[in-house]
């Protein structure tokens, strides 16, 4: 009954929007639902500043040692609450309040920094090559130039190429028909996809620029890559007049 | 899992080294040659299996450490920063498998900042060259790339198990490799960890013949998977036995996948336990399907249960002995006519939803019980709580065979822990978790001392003990009289003054694991310790009383122990304070790979 209750309230509210934060005013003691709204929002406060900064100092302005025993029935206004207390898991909670959206889910894996950067300051790309069945992650800031990258990416899918693409490395985009013969091979060439959405092909602007602007790499057959190139060459002799 | 951990402090590496001494210039190896004696040694001494029989051995003398080092087989490592890989690969030749854990726990609450480390890349990297053979690996707490699971695919042929618990790090990209290139994988569990979804069918990398498979567990896996690549790997894994399974598998998923191979599982995570399709009028015979589970005998899952299926899993219940129902928001009416058919239940894991009424529930049927853990449903300090005092009192009477007991409540009376020290004495592990800060007992208005300290007074074989409430000295000087086998003790928001924390020192000559947060702990009290620090894994002070120059005094005074203070310094007006310590022995001196925000004594 209590459970059912429960989930009543749940669906009233707007799970885990920030400013939904309910006045504690209410009649608060057996209104589970209304209160939850609030802590989470300062639980993901917290949570999210004890990354940067260790652990908080909320424990020493609420754990005023207060040995007189409390005997009121009426609890005194939600205390703030206190990093990692109860101790429960993440993983748990976040099970519990989070059913069927995926709100919480990312706040929970948000250090994994999917598809770039983010809090944790590295610049997470997806690697994807066609027919290879897995996708891997790359951190871009690890390479200091395109031919470190190349390097890493020919190892990590080296067992998937025809043994080609190892040997070439980038393409040199000085060399227009250097880049066409490889494009009509059936060597392997890395496309990514940068701010704007376009698919370009990877080496045509300078390391830094690539870097900043790179969303998604994919590694494909040089065949399919073709209809990239003409828009790679534009789009560079852009930047460089 | 209470054994003695593989490293040896400084100070009994001391102590074997005499003892060598004195052997050498007695021992009957002047008589036959060494090799013949070290033959003779590793056919005796291959069969020894405990880690405490085997850390034994190796300190009889030289030969034996090094004939032991030699036919080790299985490490465990509880502190990955006890010593570097490269010492563990000088010392063991032949290892097969590794448990190796990383972070404290205190981790898993948010005390510690990310990056932190226990990083698993300098194990696998070493262990890919010193030990081709390697056949498993657990890890609990480490840090795991995907790079790291792509090593250890491509570095070990051999390879049968890996066992990840609350690891991060790691995706759905690093488990596809694993999958595609362990072509003799027998177990892959992934266990409470944060795996991130990079949108790979890892389901469908597994090689497409038979596999070997027995125990499959993803239940921690956030990300949808292609049910029909599952189905025809579970069709060809006839060893298949432990399946446990995430919540993006529906119940007529597992329906399907129970008509393949229901007969042969002995364990089973039920996925989402809710109905995927609504659209179909007909449900099928779940009940028929749970029926032909004959040898389940563990059950969990029920990740976004629809409560009216549940009865489907009534089949099963009579042959139960591990039923986990902590994902599932269940009432006590729900509760009650499953429960009364489980009489064989040893493990229970459940959320406080249940209520008292169906703890009592428990306690009326569960006789045989040894493992209870009550989670919260709402995890907050000032909410009225479904589970109290009357819980648990019936738990002890009702279960006398209880060993180990987590328990979140709201409210808790020294009455009840008192009455559980007598009616449980097999109890070896007590973690009762009074989630209102600083409660006492609700009934009489006093500290919590005496109920804990019955518990350790007569619970004789405690070796693992958390505490909570109102707690004053007086309860650490009763676990420092009687906590004569606590090996691991957590405490937070409880006690005094140093005292309190001096008992437990001065008085738990077992004592391994010690984490205390938000405790008026200082100085005094981590000197009173100096003594035991060597003969611990590790200690954990948080938000307590210390300052710099205390640490800084005791990483002095003991070399072989590393010293670490977490937190930030650009902002603390008083620098001297120390906002976390973290303190553990190790072999090999202060690691390399801490972030910015650790500083080593």
């Amino acid at each position: 009954m209590i459970g059912q209750l429960m989930n009543l309230k749940e669906t009233e509210l707007c799970l885990g929007l920030p400013g939904g934060a309910e006045t504690l005013d209410t009649p608060a003691k057996f209104a589970v639902g209304n209160k939850r709204g609030f802590s989470e929002t300062v639980d993901l406060m917290l949570n999210l500043q004890s990354n940067k900064e260790g652990a908080i100092d909320l424990n020493n302005s609420t754990g005023s040692k207060q040995k007189t025993l409390l005997k009121d029935p009426v609890k005194p206004p939600a205390k703030t609450q206190v990093v990692g207390w109860p101790p429960v898991r993440n993983y748990r909670k976040n099970i519990m309040t989070n059913h069927k959206t995926s709100g919480a889910e990312e706040a929970s894996s948000e250090k994994a920094g999917n598809g770039g950067g983010g809090a944790t300051g590295a610049a997470l790309v997806k690697v994807s090559m066609d027919g290879a069945p897995y996708l891997r992650k790359v951190d871009l800031k690890m390479y200091k130039s395109y031919q470190d990258l190349s390097d890493a990416l020919a190892k990590m899918f080296s067992s998937f190429t025809m043994g080609n693409y190892g040997a070439q490395g980038m393409i040199d985009f000085m060399n227009e028909t250097k880049l066409m013969d490889l494009l009509n091979s059936s060597e392997y060439v890395p496309s990514y996809e940068d701010k704007d959405g376009d698919w370009m092909l990877v080496g045509d602007v300078p390391w830094e620029m690539f870097v900043e602007s790179c969303k998604r790499l994919r590694i494909m057959k040089g065949s399919e890559a073709i209809g990239l190139a003409p828009r790679a060459m534009e789009k560079y002799s852009k930047n460089r007049s | 899992m209470s054994e003695d951990d593989e490293d040896q402090s400084p100070a009994t590496d001391l102590r074997s080294r005499n003892k060598s001494r004195n052997c050498i210039s007695s021992s009957s190896s002047q008589t036959f040659p060494d090799h013949v004696l070290e033959n003779v040694l590793e056919n005796v001494l291959q069969f020894l299996d405990s880690r405490c029989d085997r850390n034994a051995a190796s300190l009889v003398c030289k030969l034996w450490w090094k004939v032991e080092g030699l036919t080790r087989s299985e490490v465990f490592i509880g502190n990955c920063y006890a010593l570097s890989p490269a010492r563990l690969t000088q010392r063991f030749k032949r290892v097969r498998s590794l448990l190796l854990k990383g972070k404290p726990r205190f981790a898993d609450f948010n005390l510690m900042p990310a990056d932190w480390g226990a990083n698993f890349a300098p194990w696998v990297s070493t262990m890919a060259k010193a030990y081709p053979w390697l056949e498993k690996v657990d890890l609990k707490r480490m840090f795991v790339t995907d790079d790291d699971l792509a090593l250890l695919a491509e570095s070990f042929p051999g390879f049968k198990e890996l066992i990840l618990v609350c690891c991060e790090g790691f995706g759905t990209s690093g488990i596809a490799v694993v999958a595609n290139k362990c072509r003799k994988l027998k177990v892959l569990d992934l266990i409470e960890s944060d795996v991130t979804d990079d949108e790979v069918d890892w389901v469908s990398c597994f090689p497409e013949d038979v596999t070997c498979l027995e125990s499959l567990a993803f239940d921690c896996v956030e990300a949808p998977i292609n049910f029909k690549a599952l189905e025809g790997l579970v069709g060809r894994s006839p060893l298949l036995r432990k399946l446990r399974l995430n919540r993006f598998v529906s119940l007529e998923e597992v329906h399907r996948l129970l008509l393949l191979g229901a007969p042969q599982l002995t364990s089973l995570g039920t996925g989402s336990f809710s109905r995927g399709d609504q659209s179909q009028q007909e449900p099928p015979d779940y009940v028929a399907a749970f029926r032909a589970c004959k040898s389940v005998v563990c059950l969990s899952g029920f990740r976004e249960l629809m409560p009216e299926y549940l009865p489907a899993i009534l089949p099963v219940c009579a042959n139960l002995t591990s039923l986990n129902f902590s994902y599932a928001n269940i009432s006590p009416d729900m509760f009650k006519p499953i429960i009364h058919n489980c009489h064989k239940l040893q493990i229970f894991w459940a959320l406080d939803s249940i209520c008292d009424e169906g703890l009592q529930a428990v306690a009326a049927t569960c006789k045989e019980l040894r493992e209870l853990r009550i989670f919260p449903f709402d995890p907050r300090e000032d909410t009225e709580g479904p589970v109290s005092e009357l819980g648990l009192q019936a738990i002890s009477e009702g279960c006398r065979k209880l060993e180990s007991l987590l328990y979140f409540c709201q409210h808790m009376t020294n009455a009840a822990l008192i009455a559980m020290s007598h009616n449980c004495p097999e109890l070896t592990v007590f973690r009762l978790c009074i989630m209102g800060r600083l409660r006492p007992d609700h009934v009489t208005g006093k500290a919590m001392d005496e109920g804990f300290g019955a518990i350790v007074k007569n619970c004789k074989k405690l070796t693992r003990l958390a505490v909570s409430g109102l707690l004053t000295d007086q309860a650490f000087r009763y676990m420092g009289e009687y906590g004569k086998l606590i090996r691991t003790l957590s405490v937070a928001f409880a006690g005094d003054s140093d005292m309190a924390l001096r008992h437990v020192l001065e008085g738990c000559p077992r004592l391994q694991k010690l984490e205390i947060r938000d405790s008026p702990f200082g100085d005094v009290a981590l000197r009173s310790g100096m003594h035991r620090y060597y003969n611990m894994r590790f200690v954990w002070m948080s938000a307590c009383r210390l300052t710099m120059g205390c640490c800084k005094d005791v990483a002095r005074a003991m070399p072989n122990l590393v010293v670490e203070v977490i937190g930030s310094d650009d902002d603390d007006v008083n620098r001297d304070y120390v906002e976390t310590l973290y303190m553990y022995r190790s072999l090999d001196g202060p690691r390399k790979d801490a972030p910015q925000f650790v500083t080593i004594l």
